[in-house]
């Protein structure tokens, strides 16, 4: 377990070391010159040379890279070109709030998969089960944005029932963080739901065909209770692999869900930089969120160690 | 078998109070009415809130003459009017300048505002301000403090932009003891000081109660800003704002149709949206060709399909706020015969490369259709904008036709750079724009009228037309700035009425 664990550690460091390089160059092939975005229509081009001189775009770009990673490394993601501030703040501001909110998209995807999910798979001979398997393909197949703006359009504008957009921070106020989140949660959740409602559905059918559960009915426990007391741990084991991947795809999910509801998490300030060629905020913004990704991977690889015993 | 029902419940439960749960607020963000404070939409977030050393429209947009006041402002004519200076004399050489500057003003630090502020912030503008348009204040040579209450300006050479210049940004009075923290803490004479700022969400700013002027009507007022105009235009149909400072679609306005709701306030703006030309290379730099392409469109067409009819045809480079305005839409009118004629039978490939924005693109559909009409076939490339179309069509000139919508006020004198990308080259146009600026305001107006009719003959490029100003608001809310035509949006007079 040990050098499995030293093992795992070191692909972690690599690949996020890899992440960096393919990040920084595919800022440097993005079309756009940061000082000229800056300096606008009334640009002179010895404004611009002077504004890159100050940005340091004006020097090889193998050395703004270890300038870069170097930075990173100490913990210090550099200066954004367009608000003049120091990166790192900014993008830690944004991540809490981009965390609640995939956070609360899981949450919400939770429950409904696990009950529906295992309600599918004990009935998947009759017609109640069938249904939710059908359901389940339909919410795959809407993208979460597209969930976010029915949302807003049925709750917000018809019902004015809730929030069309916007985020209180919950030291401010905990209801309205509340009403307001609760929209893009449901459009994160739905969606996420839905994928996982079938791998739950899957995980357990496979587990109700498992020799110990028969084993355990034949010792008198019903069919549920067998299911509930040795079933689930064994069925949670691919679940818990689909809920790590899906955690990626929840955060790449967030960022144009955050368009929508207009919060400003880390989506937000991403989409921001990249309009305004603020490079330095987006490769900051992007290797945080892969870095995420990868942690989330190496959590999942390690839990799924610890949760069944036959790969120890 | 039961537990798992109780689970689906207690789902259906969460789902359930999701879906009801807002309605003891009475809608989003709208709850309780505050009759004190109102939140305006906008899409453009500053960068930070120093306009000193950061480019963007945004900033002074949101603090100038709401935070920060001059010694003059632009009011909603394009007059220029008295703010901090009660009344200006003019020597009559129309190099120096004597502001008589109110007594009883006082910064929201509490410190009063005097002649040195007046030297400190025009001082200031030249050592140590970051932006390109501070050479506007090239033309001053000192300013000094004849008394508390009085300063003097001497320029280098008689010119009417200055006093223009100073109702802009540049004008801005600061505080000799409140510029430490520029991009966090503004310190001004304005009726409004800054509240909060959520970084990606919204401004607020509270009345200044030690105001020297009227009383700002409401206690608060929040700027929230949209990247998604959906979202913004949701936000004012479920009450989370109050007014969207400016729709970015006029189709988007049927939503807003029920006068029982909503009001909808359209002025003009400084935007000329123009057909731009590449007057340095074929076919464009034959002006037999542009004046073809001004004969080709049916501007009040093109109006009607690409903008709803919404703005206002102009024919050249000046606005209908500016006073030398003429109505210059006669010079060239529809006319497909005489631009076949123009053309003598040739045809014509061109490329015209748009920055990728709904008022572009609309456009360019309308004129590429109505171009075939004479024989010039159009090839429309979008480009990303900012970054890309900068890239290829501003510094690189390598485009036939572009379209964008040039924004800066009285910005006609970008046609006398001939690096600019029109690449316009014409000695007389340069010499008529500096006589005016030397000249008497009567001077000033004459030679600018030539200076657009000359543009307009010369068919230096086409003007589609002045973009709008659409302005959407709840009913009751009430002193809207109609026109924006300055850099700030002018809060001081907005209320809403109970």
């Amino acid at each position: 377990m040990t050098l499995y664990l030293i093992k795992r550690l070191a692909v972690l460091v690599a690949s996020t070391a890899v992440a960096g390089v393919v990040v920084f160059a595919f800022m440097a092939l993005l079309p756009g010159d940061p000082a000229e975005v800056a300096l606008g229509v009334n640009a002179t081009p010895d404004a611009v040379a002077a504004l890159r001189k100050q940005f340091g775009t004006d020097r090889p770009p193998v050395v703004q890279f270890f300038d870069w990673f170097g930075g990173l490394l100490q913990g210090d993601f550099g200066t954004s070109y367009v608000t003049s501030s120091p990166i790192g703040p900014q993008i830690s501001d944004r991540l809490g709030v981009t965390a609640v909110l995939v956070l609360g998209g899981m949450l919400v995807a939770l429950v409904i998969a696990v009950p529906l999910g295992t309600f599918a798979a004990v009935h998947h001979r009759n017609p109640l089960g069938a249904a939710i398997s059908a359901l389940s393909q339909v919410g795959i197949a809407i993208p979460a944005f597209l969930a976010g703006i029915l949302l807003v359009f049925v709750f917000a504008v018809q019902a004015q029932a809730l929030p069309s957009g916007g985020y209180v921070p919950i030291a401010e106020d905990p209801a309205q963080w509340l009403l307001g989140l609760l929209l893009p949660w449901l459009s994160l959740g739905l969606v996420q739901g839905a994928v996982l409602t079938r791998y739950v559905r899957s995980a357990v059918l496979d587990v109700m065909r498992e020799d110990y559960l028969r084993t355990a009915r034949a010792k008198g426990r019903g069919s549920t209770g067998a299911l509930w007391r040795h079933g689930l741990r064994n069925a949670s084991i691919p679940v818990v692999t689909v809920l790590g991947l899906q955690l990626a795809t929840l955060l790449i999910g967030a960022v144009v869900v955050e368009r929508v509801f207009v919060i400003p998490g880390l989506g937000d300030l991403l989409l921001n930089g990249v309009a305004g060629r603020d490079l330095l905020l987006v490769q900051g913004v992007v290797m945080v969120l892969v870095a995420a990704v990868l942690l989330i991977n190496f959590v999942v690889d390690v839990a799924y160690r610890v949760l069944d015993p036959r790969l120890r | 078998m039961r537990r798992i029902g109780i689970w689906i419940a207690a789902g259906g439960l969460l789902l359930g109070t999701a879906a009801c749960g807002g309605t003891s607020s009475g809608g989003g963000g709208g709850g309780t009415p505050k009759s004190q404070a109102l939140s305006v939409g906008f899409v453009a977030e500053p960068a930070n809130l120093d306009f000193t050393s950061t480019e963007g429209a945004a900033i002074p947009q949101a603090l100038l003459v709401n935070v920060y006041e001059g010694l003059v402002k632009l009011d909603q004519d394009g007059k220029i009017v008295p703010l901090l200076a009660e009344k200006w004399d003019v020597s009559p050489d129309r190099k120096t300048y004597t502001f008589n500057l109110r007594k009883d003003v006082k910064f929201s630090s509490g410190a009063p505002f005097t002649a040195d502020d007046v030297v400190f912030s025009l001082d200031r503008v030249k050592s140590d301000w970051k932006l390109k348009i501070k050479a506007q204040l090239d033309v001053v040579d000192k300013v000094e403090k004849k008394d508390d209450s009085t300063a003097v300006v001497t320029l280098k050479k008689p010119s009417n932009g200055f006093l223009y210049s100073m109702a802009t940004r540049l004008g801005a009075m600061f505080s000799r003891t409140g510029v430490a923290d520029l991009a966090n803490k503004p310190v001004g004479t304005g009726p409004y000081t800054l509240g909060s700022w959520r970084r990606g969400d919204s401004i607020q700013l509270n009345a200044n109660a030690s105001y020297w002027g009227t009383k700002p009507p409401l206690s608060s007022i929040t700027l929230k800003y949209f990247k998604d105009a959906t979202a913004m235009n949701n936000a004012l149909l479920t009450g989370g704002i109050d007014v969207i400072s400016a729709v970015q679609a006029p189709e988007s306005l049927q939503q807003f149709a029920d006068p029982n709701r909503f009001q909808t306030v359209e002025g003009t703006t400084n935007g000329e949206v123009v057909l731009s030309m590449n007057n340095s290379r074929p076919p464009f730099d034959d002006k037999k060709a542009r004046q073809a392409v001004r004969y080709a469109i049916d501007h009040k067409a093109l109006l009607e399909t690409a903008w709803a009819g919404r703005g206002q045809l102009i024919g050249s480079m000046v606005p209908p706020t500016d006073p030398w305005y003429e109505d210059r839409t006669g010079d060239y009118p529809y006319d497909p015969a005489k631009a076949k004629e123009l053309l003598g039978g040739k045809t014509l490939n061109v490329k015209m490369r748009i920055p990728n924005l709904p008022y572009a693109v609309a456009s360019a559909q309308v004129v590429k259709s109505q171009l075939a009409q004479v024989g010039i076939t159009a090839d429309i490339e979008p480009l990303e904008f900012p970054a890309r179309w900068l890239d290829v069509v501003f510094k690189q000139g390598d485009y036939d036709l572009s379209i964008i919508n040039h924004v800066e006020p009285r910005d006609m004198g970008i046609f006398a750079d001939k690096s600019y990308y029109f690449r316009y080259d014409n000695p007389e146009f340069g010499k008529l724009l500096a006589s005016a600026d030397e000249g008497t305001e009567q001077q000033q107006s004459d030679d600018l009228k030539k200076a657009a009719k000359l543009l307009s003959d010369d068919a230096a490029a086409d003007w589609l037309f002045l973009f709008p100003n659409l302005i959407v608001a709840k009913k009751g809310v009430t002193g809207l700035p109609k026109n924006a035509i300055a850099e700030s949006f002018d809060f001081t007079a907005l209320s809403k009425q109970q």
